[in-house]
């Protein structure tokens, strides 16, 4: 199971196994590595040490409360992964959230966009040697986090959207506080780029490590900012746009080479364009409701109901049951897809008109990602592993589920 | 100075612990002293296994800052005295967290971080070891989902405190 085969092992063939346990894996990934000399020969990801089972989970769930597991897929961006399953379920069963919803949503995972990013800064430059970045980074993130207690009492699990709408309507000085706090972010993006971009040490441990061209990256199924590193115009909020996306205004930022110092330059630009879209959201903010009147309860009928056939018995400790099922939603199924920090999180979402989803699968840019180890590491040195598997941005729980 | 001093010269400062007056000395038991410079310098395993794990990176980082309790997260186990189970335990990832824990140098001690690690939390499932203390002897449960760097804080505290209790625990000829 996952082993590399060796064919041939002389005296320049050296096999190393990398991880569970360490801490440039960025959680629970395995690496079985082949070099030769110091260079990579070949190079074989192993999964499945943080699989808890959530789409099997979701399954006894109904769909409002199904959403509390999407929090702890991608748990550095929760909030993308709660409106990534609210908006698959919202167009399953054909209800519009409000306009303010949308505006609160789109800045929400703007919000969680800047925090993702945020941490993958700290831990990718921590991981290739640069430690004042990450206390820089944190410092912000921090700050980010405390917004979202504001909002809605938490900090990383936050569950806050809910299918049709959102939970809390948000007060207007936490508005003004983070409209206030973007303002300064953008200066904290600069200060984040004279430690980085131009030092020669981050340079030569980036630049032409990890190259990718953009038609590999699409055969390979790569999204996000991982991609556009490599110069593809792809961005689900601007293909097919959700939520308020249609209505601010934002740039793309892409790639040239494909590397990972390309890749860096796309998400530190990316932040940019989060805080700038975070503070048009707050100016043109409608008022008004925040959660569409047909918004289903958390207590949604169930699946199916056991009632008593047939009235008499001839033993009274024997009744016959038959299993009635509910049909409170649209039989069908659905793909949705949003853009999150990482890339395209789709949710695939069947129903049989029960309460409960009959299956939730999640297609989760980590997992597709780790699958792309292997091509970018080819013929790179054994510290570039840690570059590339920082500049790829991957989250266990969402890979493993 | 005198082999035996009256008790007159001596004071005391706290229970067990006594000073020769004017002179440059204390008095304590071993016990004391070793639990006093083993809970002042609890060095955690940098091991991050889901979502706990970036709760306990903030709580290291600049806002939060667990230098200041002479808390330094090390990232090989053969250097660590505690391990922080900060995350869901799955069966595939037990035998290799038993690992980590066996080649860590004694004394060492356990946190449980959140729900999972706790009970299992809201993964009762097929892949799921339900709390870490089905392999391991936890010294500290901190509940949450996942748990406040607060929290986090609050349970390395009373770990310091339950190690301010130990009796007899040092010294090869045990």
């Amino acid at each position: 199971m996952g082993q590399l085969e060796i064919e041939k092992v002389d005296e320049t063939t050296f096999v190393l196994q990398m991880g569970p346990h360490h801490p440039a894996t960025h959680g629970v990934l395995k690496l079985f590595c082949e070099f030769e000399g110091e260079r990579v020969k070949k190079i074989l990801p192993e999964v499945g040490y943080l699989h808890r089972g959530i789409e099997k989970l979701a399954e006894f769930k109904t769909y409002p409360a199904a959403m509390t597991l999407t929090d702890r897929l991608d748990y550095i961006s929760s909030m993308s992964n709660n409106i990534a399953y609210c908006l698959a379920v919202e167009r399953l069963m054909g209800i519009e959230p409000p306009a303010r919803a949308k505006f609160i949503r789109t800045m929400v995972a703007e919000l969680t966009r800047l925090s993702s990013h945020l941490l993958w800064l700290a831990t990718h430059a921590l991981d290739i040697g640069a430690m004042t970045v990450f206390l820089y980074a944190f410092r912000e993130r921090e700050q980010i986090l405390q917004f979202f207690e504001k909002i809605c009492g938490a900090r990383l699990t936050v569950s806050y959207p809910r299918i049709g709408g959102v939970r809390l309507d948000i007060k207007k000085h936490v508005l003004e506080e983070i409209y206030e706090f973007m303002k300064v972010m953008v200066k904290r993006v600069d200060e984040y780029e004279t430690l980085l971009t131009e030092n020669r040490i981050w340079i030569a441990r980036t630049k032409g490590i990890g190259v990718i061209s953009p038609e590999e990256a699409v055969s390979l199924g790569i999204t996000g900012p991982a991609l556009r590193g490599s110069g593809v115009y792809y961005d689900i909020r601007k293909h097919a746009p959700y939520d308020a996306y249609s209505e601010v205004d934002f740039e793309v930022p892409l790639g040239e080479h494909g590397d990972t110092y390309d890749r860096y330059l796309c998400r530190v630009r990316e932040m940019r364009q989060s805080a700038f879209i975070v503070k048009q959201c707050i100016e043109k903010m409608p008022e008004g409701e925040i959660l569409a009147e047909d918004s289903p309860d958390i207590d949604l009928a169930p699946q199916s109901k056991r009632i008593i056939k047939g009235g008499e018995s001839l033993w009274s400790g024997f009744v016959e049951f038959t299993d009635e099922k509910y049909e409170v939603l649209p039989k069908g199924e659905i793909y949705s897809a949003v853009e999150a920090p990482k890339g395209e999180l789709g949710f695939y979402i069947v129903s049989d008109g029960g309460g409960k989803p009959y299956r939730m699968r999640v297609r989760a840019p980590s997992f597709i990602h780790i699958s792309a180890i292997p091509k970018l590491c080819e013929g790179h040195l054994l510290a570039d592993i840690i570059a590339i598997i920082g500049t790829l941005d991957i989250v266990m729980g969402e890979a493993d589920r | 100075m005198p082999l035996y001093t009256d008790n007159k010269d001596l004071i005391v400062v706290e229970e067990n612990t006594k000073i020769i007056k004017g002179s440059n000395v204390i008095i304590t038991t071993l016990d004391k002293i070793v639990n006093w410079g083993r809970s002042n310098s609890l060095w955690p395993l940098t091991f991050g296994l889901a979502c706990c794990a970036i709760e306990m990176m903030a709580a290291g980082a600049s806002h939060l800052d667990l230098d200041r309790f002479g808390i330094l997260f090390r990232a090989s186990p053969r250097q660590a005295d505690v391990i922080i189970i900060a995350g869901t335990v799955t069966y595939k990832m037990a035998p290799i967290v038993k690992r980590v824990y066996d080649q860590m140098p004694e004394p060492k001690y356990v946190v449980a971080m959140g729900s999972c690690a706790c009970t299992g939390g809201i993964f009762d499932t097929y892949s799921t070891v339900q709390g870490a203390d089905q392999f391991l002897p936890v010294d500290v449960y901190i509940p949450g989902c996942p748990p406040r760097p607060e929290a986090l804080m609050q349970g390395l505290i009373k770990l310091k405190e339950k190690i301010m209790k130990e009796e007899g625990r040092w010294g090869s000829w045990k």
